[in-house]
């Protein structure tokens, strides 16, 4: 489902798009842009699209990537779909709670509880 | 090994290899001062924002555009200066990006991470240069 230079690992299972990213820092805006669109791409031509997206490798992400998580939570609602983030730093939740996007977004503990929560 | 580089100022333009470069000198002058895990996570957000900013609102607004960066390190003050050239911002009207209506926004948060983070965060009269300190308790 991902090409070789992907930032991301993406399987599905049992109706839900697994994302995974790959680099430990979300920084860099090129390599933003590229994840958004590689998102998109697996969620556009799903009939209401089931995305989860693991922040299990991730240690530093920019205000560049949460703009990229409201695009695609934005994306989500007009596709009638359902998004969840998981495995969250607590650091990196702290900058979601600032930030007040933990109120936006469906973020769960664990990988594993983000996909039972779905619809 | 040689000690790590307690401070620097450099031209910085938007290339990632480059502002990488930059990224990993600082978190090496971070991580040899004893830094906890939680007072680095501050700085490093801190940094990759300002950074980001003057890249993105400053440099890249003007052809060949580069921002100056520079930063100290001693064992408990962090100070970071980025300069980036550009027409500047007014810092104390950006929308409240907390707010309903601004919340689905995908913008207007890097200025409230930093705030959130660092001691003082201060922009000069034009905008287009911002000075970070972080004072460590």
């Amino acid at each position: 489902m991902a090409s070789d230079d992907s930032r991301l690992r993406v399987r599905k299972e049992s109706g839900v798009i697994r994302a995974e990213f790959v680099d430990r820092n979300i920084l860099d805006e090129a390599n933003i842009q590229a994840i958004t669109d590689e998102l998109l791409a697996l969620v556009v031509n799903e009939p209401r699209p089931k995305l989860l997206i693991s922040f299990s490798n991730v240690d530093h992400l920019s205000s560049a990537a949460l703009g990229a998580l409201i695009t695609i939570h934005n994306k989500m609602k007009g596709l009638s779909g359902q998004l969840r983030l998981a495995d969250i730093d607590p650091q990196i939740y702290e900058v979601f709670e600032i930030t007040k996007l933990n109120k936006l977004f469906q973020i769960h503990e664990t990988s594993d509880e983000a996909a039972d929560s779905f619809a | 090994m040689s000690a790590p580089k307690t401070h620097d100022a450099i031209s910085l333009t938007n290339d990632p290899q480059q502002v990488r470069a930059a990224r990993e000198e600082f978190a090496g002058a971070i991580e040899h001062f004893g830094f906890p895990r939680e007072a680095a996570f501050a700085v490093m957000l801190a940094f990759d924002e300002a950074v980001a900013n003057g890249l993105k609102y400053g440099a890249a607004q003007q052809p060949g555009g580069a921002i100056d960066l520079s930063w100290s390190v001693q064992k408990d003050r962090v100070r970071i200066v980025v300069d980036d050239h550009g027409p500047g911002f007014d810092p104390d009207n950006i929308p409240d990006c907390t707010l309903p209506e601004n919340i689905e926004k995908a913008c207007g948060r890097g200025v409230m991470l930093m705030r959130a983070y660092m001691t003082s965060v201060e922009f000069n009269d034009k905008g287009n240069k911002v000075t970070l300190v972080y004072e460590r308790n």
